[in-house]
């Protein structure tokens, strides 16, 4: 048996372990989904029955700087085999940076019965389980979304630019290298940079990969509380904004306060700072 | 200027007649199965920091030894499990620049590896690969110069 429900998460049952994926491979009300950063991973090699969903092609609208729409969340999700009871359960590569990436995007479109598989694609197969080249035989479904919300756990500038004002809490999550304005950009991601550097006023940092051990599963409740709140002082109960560069290593941070430490109001901004550092007039701190 | 080393001229070649992503991703998993890291003859673990690809996340490493014709056999090994698309990358530069003329693997433009992975890829990966070229690039360069001295 996994260990998770002891870890003292406040909803433990928004992780699983590779032991119940393995046994729920076969199992009707389950979709396991692999999406990861490298396009390489999953044809490689992938859970037996897993789908995937690439964060670029399938999230993200096509033109404009957007996740997908009402329309295209139904028609992923209908190719992918899923209604609205089924289960999907995510994992990918980077401590499941991308899945939740992933999970949070679904959750735009009130798809809440959704998972992350602790631990991600490194310790399935470090734990020598099987993989397979073998794409599912998938069988599509009709599945009717309603519109996507932005407005419960999704951040947009203004929004931030209040929050901030009115001294709200925020956690940047990116290295301290870009929190200081040191580094315009993520150590390798250059042409996702800003023009200017530094972080938002007020903000805590704290970079998403404190809350992973180093096989990629999630620090215990009372290790991250640790971290969120004894040392950097955040409140559960006070509304928060994570941000990064462009939104995908802060909704792994947002997955952390609101499921595990279970924070009561968490959104991600996903603009983040590659919009709030090249923007005109913002306020930053450095 | 110098004309690229002529295996790696083959694989872009090859590169461009792909037509689908599914069709790329099939030809690098099939590229990066044949990725062989560095022997033990060569380098052991823990591997000197100077050989590291600075800017790779998949913790690529890279030795260049010198043949007695002057040319380079490169090295690699990628430390990340999951560094697949490293792999390929470090197995087509294997094939194409180790015992090709030093001009050739130093006019090498990084920029080429998104003819092999496509627009498509995230932009780590892109510098982190192309940083992976650059290695190769940079130990040609540096025997050239030196040759020149």
């Amino acid at each position: 048996m996994s260990d998770i429900a002891g870890r003292g998460y406040s909803n433990a049952d928004k992780l699983v372990s590779t032991e119940w994926v393995a046994a729920h491979l076969n199992d009707d009300k389950v979709r396991i989904v692999e999406s990861n950063e490298d396009p390489l991973l999953y044809p490689s090699g992938h859970i037996p029955g897993a789908v995937e969903v690439d964060w670029v092609k399938d999230l993200n609208d096509p033109l404009r700087r957007d996740y997908l729409g009402r329309e295209g969340f139904e028609a992923l999700a209908s190719r992918i085999g899923i209604t609205p009871d089924t289960m999907v359960v995510f994992y990918g590569d980077k401590s499941n940076w991308w899945a939740t990436y992933a999970l949070w995007v679904f959750e735009l479109f009130n798809h809440t019965n959704a998972v992350i598989m602790d631990g991600g694609r490194l310790k399935w197969v470090e734990e020598g389980r099987d993989l397979t080249r073998d794409k599912p035989s998938v069988s599509p479904t009709g599945y009717s979304a309603p519109e996507r919300d932005d407005s419960r756990i999704r951040a947009f500038r203004e929004g931030v630019l209040q929050h901030t004002q009115a001294n709200g809490q925020l956690v940047d999550v990116r290295s301290p290298g870009e929190f200081s304005g040191e580094k315009l950009h993520m150590e390798g991601y250059p042409q996702e940079g800003a023009v200017r550097g530094g972080h938002i006023p007020g903000a805590s940092s704290v970079p998403w990969s404190r809350a992973a051990n180093e096989d990629g599963t999630f620090k215990n409740a009372a290790e991250l509380r640790g971290i969120y709140l004894d040392e950097m002082g955040l409140s559960p109960a006070e509304p928060t904004i994570a941000y990064c560069r462009i939104g995908e290593r802060s909704s792994h941070t947002w997955f952390v306060l609101t499921n595990l430490l279970g924070f009561a109001d968490v959104r991600n901004y996903d603009g983040s700072w590659t919009e709030w550092g090249n923007s005109v007039g913002l306020p930053i701190e450095k | 200027m110098a004309d690229y080393p002529p295996i790696l001229q083959e694989y872009l070649d090859d590169f461009g007649f792909v037509t689908s992503r599914e069709e790329r991703v099939d030809f690098l998993i099939a590229i990066a199965d044949e990725f062989q890291p560095v022997p033990e003859s060569v380098a052991t673990k823990p591997y000197d920091e100077a050989q590291r690809v600075i800017g790779c996340e998949s913790e690529a490493f890279v030795w260049a030894l010198d043949r007695e014709d002057g040319t380079l056999d490169f090295y690699f090994d990628v430390l990340n499990p999951q560094g697949l698309s490293a792999m390929a990358m470090s197995a087509i530069l294997d094939r194409s620049c180790s015992g090709a003329p030093l001009e050739q693997v130093a006019a090498v433009n990084g920029e080429f590896v998104f003819t092999f992975f496509g627009k498509d890829i995230s932009m780590g990966k892109g510098r982190g690969l192309t940083e992976l070229v650059n290695a190769v690039v940079y130990q040609a360069r540096q025997r050239l110069k030196s040759a020149q001295i």
